[in-house]
C-alpha cells in the first residue's frame, strides 16, 4: 500500500515535468527542422533531421534581427526605468512613514486589477503627436507602467529586510543620508535588485499588446512574429517562438532563488 | 539624523507622476474615447460594438475562456504545491522546471502548442503510432471550434499555471508546520488535513493568485492567435482588430472599457468572496 502510494506520488511529479518540459523540447525540433522537418509525416520525437542551418535561415530573414534588437533596446530600458522610479518608492515605503502612505499602496495595487497593456490603446494618438510612437522606447514606457508596481513592492521588502541600524551606524560615523545609503543598503540588497530588474526585463520581453498597438515598422520580436504570423510558413513561426523562449528562461533560472521571496512578498 | 518631512514624498514623486500619466491618465482617455464619436458624446461606439457580429462570440469564448482556464490552474498548482511540500530530494530542480513557463511569453506558449497540435504535428504522429488515425488532421480550424477552445486551453493551463504556483508555494512556506502536525496528532487524515487547515490558512495567497489570473486571463489574445489564427474571436482581439485593421480607436476603446469592468468586478467578487481578516495577513 505504502509503496503503491509512493510509486503513484513520484509518477505524478515526473508526469508534470514532462508537461513542461516536452512541448519545449518539440518546438525546438520544429525550429531547427526546417521545411521538411515541420510538414514530415508522421513525425518521430528524435532529432533526427534536426540542423542549425535551418534556425540560421529564419534569423537571416528580413526584420527579425531588427526586432530581436528592438526587444532588447525596450526591456534594457524597462528595467532601468522601473527600478529607477520604483527603488525610490519602495526605499520610503520601507523606511518612512508618512501620511499618503496607503493612498500611494492603493495605488500600485490598483494597477494589478486592470488589464494595463490595453491602455497602450488612446496612447497611440498622443505617442504619434510627441514622436514616440513606433520608437522602442515608447514601447518601454508602457513596460514600465506594467513592471513599476512590482518593482516598488519587491524593493520595498527588500529595504525592509536590511536593518536600519547598520544605515544609522554610517550616520554616526559622518556618511550622508546618500553615501549612507550608496556604501551600506545598495551592496546588501543587489542581488534582490538584479534580480527585481531581471523580472522587469522579462515582463517586457514577453509582452505582445501593447508592443504591437504601438509599433509599425520598428516592431519588437513579440510584435513582429504575432504581425507575420498569418503569412510566414509555420517552421519559421515555430522558430520565433523558440527565439522568444530561450532568453527569458535562462533568465527564470537566473533568478530562481529569489521567485518565492519576491512573490511572497509582493503579495502581501 | 532628523528626516526631512518632505524626503519620502521626494522618493514617491517620480513613481507616482509616472503612474499617473502612464497609468490613470490613459484610464481616464480610454473612458472618454469610448463615449466620443463623430458627432459628439454618446453611447454610439458601445451600439456599435454590441452590434458587431464577433461581439456575442468574443464575450462567449473569453467568458469559457476563464472559468475553464483559471479553476485548473489553480487545481494543479495546489497539487503541485503539497507534491513539493512532501519533496526531500530533488525538491530544488522540481522546483525550477515547474516554474520554467513564468518567463514563457502567451505568444510563445501558443507556437509551442501550435508545433504539437498541428495537422502534421506531434499529437497526430502519437495518434497514428497508436493506431488512431491514418493521416494529418486539423484540430485547429473553425471547423473544429471544440478542439481549437482545447487547444488554448492546454497552451494557457501550460503557460500560467506556474504563476499561480510560485504565490501558492510563497503562502504555503508561511504556514507553521506544527499546525499540521497538531492535526495529525488529533487523528486528521491527509485530505481532512489539506481541507480544515492548509486551505483556510492560504486564503490570502489564493485570494491574490485567483486576482492576478483572473485579471490576466482576462487579457488573453497572443496564445489564441498563435494557435488558431482568427478563427477564435476573443475580446482582447477585437479590440486589436478595431484599433490596427479598421483604425477605429472609440470602438477599441470600448472593448478596452468593457474588459477592465470585468476585470475590476472580478477583483471585488473575490475580494468580497474571499474576504482575508487583518489578522491573516502576515
Amino acid at each position: 500500500m505504502k509503496s503503491l502510494r509512493r510509486a503513484t506520488y513520484v509518477t505524478g511529479v515526473v508526469m508534470l515535468c514532462a508537461w513542461v518540459l516536452v512541448p519545449i523540447y518539440l518546438v525546438a525540433l520544429g525550429a531547427f527542422g526546417g521545411r521538411l522537418g515541420v510538414f514530415k509525416w508522421p513525425k518521430t520525437i528524435l532529432p533526427t533531421d534536426a540542423s542549425i542551418a535551418a534556425f540560421m535561415a529564419f534569423l537571416r530573414i528580413e526584420g527579425v534581427w531588427n526586432a530581436a534588437l528592438n526587444s532588447l533596446i525596450a526591456a534594457g530600458l524597462t528595467m532601468l526605468f522601473s527600478i529607477a522610479l520604483g527603488a525610490p518608492a519602495g526605499y520610503a515605503l520601507a523606511r518612512h512613514n508618512f501620511r499618503g502612505q496607503d493612498a500611494f499602496r492603493l495605488l500600485v495595487l490598483l494597477t494589478r486589477a486592470f488589464p494595463l497593456a490595453i491602455l497602450a490603446l488612446p496612447l497611440t494618438v498622443l505617442f504619434i503627436r510627441v514622436g514616440l510612437y513606433d520608437t522602442p522606447l515608447g514601447v518601454s514606457l508602457v513596460h514600465t507602467a506594467l513592471a513599476l508596481p512590482f518593482a516598488a513592492l519587491v524593493t520595498a521588502s527588500l529595504f525592509a529586510g536590511i536593518p536600519r541600524e547598520l544605515e544609522e551606524a554610517a550616520w554616526v560615523f559622518g556618511c550622508s543620508r546618500l553615501q549612507a545609503f550608496r556604501k551600506i543598503v545598495v551592496p546588501l540588497a543587489l542581488p534582490g535588485l538584479v534580480a527585481a530588474a531581471i523580472f522587469a526585463f522579462v515582463i517586457s520581453w514577453n509582452e505582445v499588446f501593447a508592443a504591437s498597438v504601438l509599433t509599425v515598422r520598428e516592431r519588437t520580436l513579440t510584435a513582429y512574429l504575432l504581425t507575420v504570423l498569418s503569412e510566414s510558413p509555420l517552421h519559421f513561426r515555430l522558430a520565433g517562438g523558440f527565439l522568444l523562449i530561450v532568453p527569458s528562461v535562462a533568465f527564470i533560472f537566473v533568478v530562481r532563488k529569489y521567485l518565492f521571496a519576491m512573490w511572497g512578498i509582493a503579495n502581501r | 539624523m532628523n528626516t526631512p518631512r518632505f524626503l519620502p514624498y521626494l522618493l514617491i514623486a517620480p513613481a507616482v507622476v509616472f503612474l499617473a500619466a502612464f497609468f490613470l491618465l490613459p484610464l481616464a482617455q480610454t473612458i472618454a474615447l469610448s463615449f466620443e464619436s463623430g458627432s459628439g458624446f454618446g453611447i454610439a461606439n458601445y451600439t456599435r460594438m454590441v452590434g458587431d457580429l464577433n461581439f456575442t462570440t468574443a464575450i462567449r469564448n473569453t467568458f469559457l475562456l476563464v472559468i475553464t482556464v483559471v479553476p485548473i490552474q489553480v487545481a494543479l498548482a495546489l497539487m503541485m504545491g503539497t507534491m513539493l511540500q512532501k519533496m526531500s530530494r530533488g525538491r530544488d530542480l522540481v522546483l525550477w522546471i515547474w516554474t520554467i513557463p513564468l518567463g514563457v511569453s502567451d505568444l510563445a506558449a501558443g507556437l509551442v502548442w501550435l508545433a504539437v497540435l498541428q495537422d502534421s504535428g506531434y499529437l497526430n504522429s502519437a495518434f497514428h503510432a497508436l493506431g488512431l488515425i491514418d493521416g494529418p488532421r486539423s484540430w485547429l480550424n473553425a471547423e473544429a471550434p471544440i478542439t481549437l477552445f482545447l487547444g488554448v486551453v492546454a497552451a494557457e493551463v501550460w503557460r500560467a499555471t506556474a504563476i499561480v504556483l510560485v504565490i501558492l508555494v510563497a503562502g504555503l512556506q508561511l504556514i507553521p508546520r506544527e499546525y499540521g502536525e497538531a492535526a495529525e496528532v488529533f487523528g486528521a487524515s491527509p485530505w481532512v488535513k489539506f481541507r480544515k487547515v492548509t486551505l483556510p490558512l492560504l486564503k490570502p495567497s489564493l485570494q491574490s493568485a485567483l486576482i492576478l489570473r483572473t485579471v490576466l486571463a482576462f487579457e488573453v489574445f497572443a496564445v489564441v492567435y498563435a494557435v488558431g489564427g482568427r478563427n477564435m474571436p476573443i475580446l482582447v482581439g477585437e479590440a486589436y482588430t478595431w484599433q490596427r485593421d479598421n483604425q477605429n480607436y472609440g470602438v477599441a476603446a470600448a472593448y478596452a472599457v468593457l474588459i477592465m469592468t470585468i476585470s475590476l468586478a472580478a477583483t471585488i467578487i473575490y475580494l468580497k468572496a474571499l474576504r482575508v481578516r487583518p489578522e491573516q495577513q502576515s
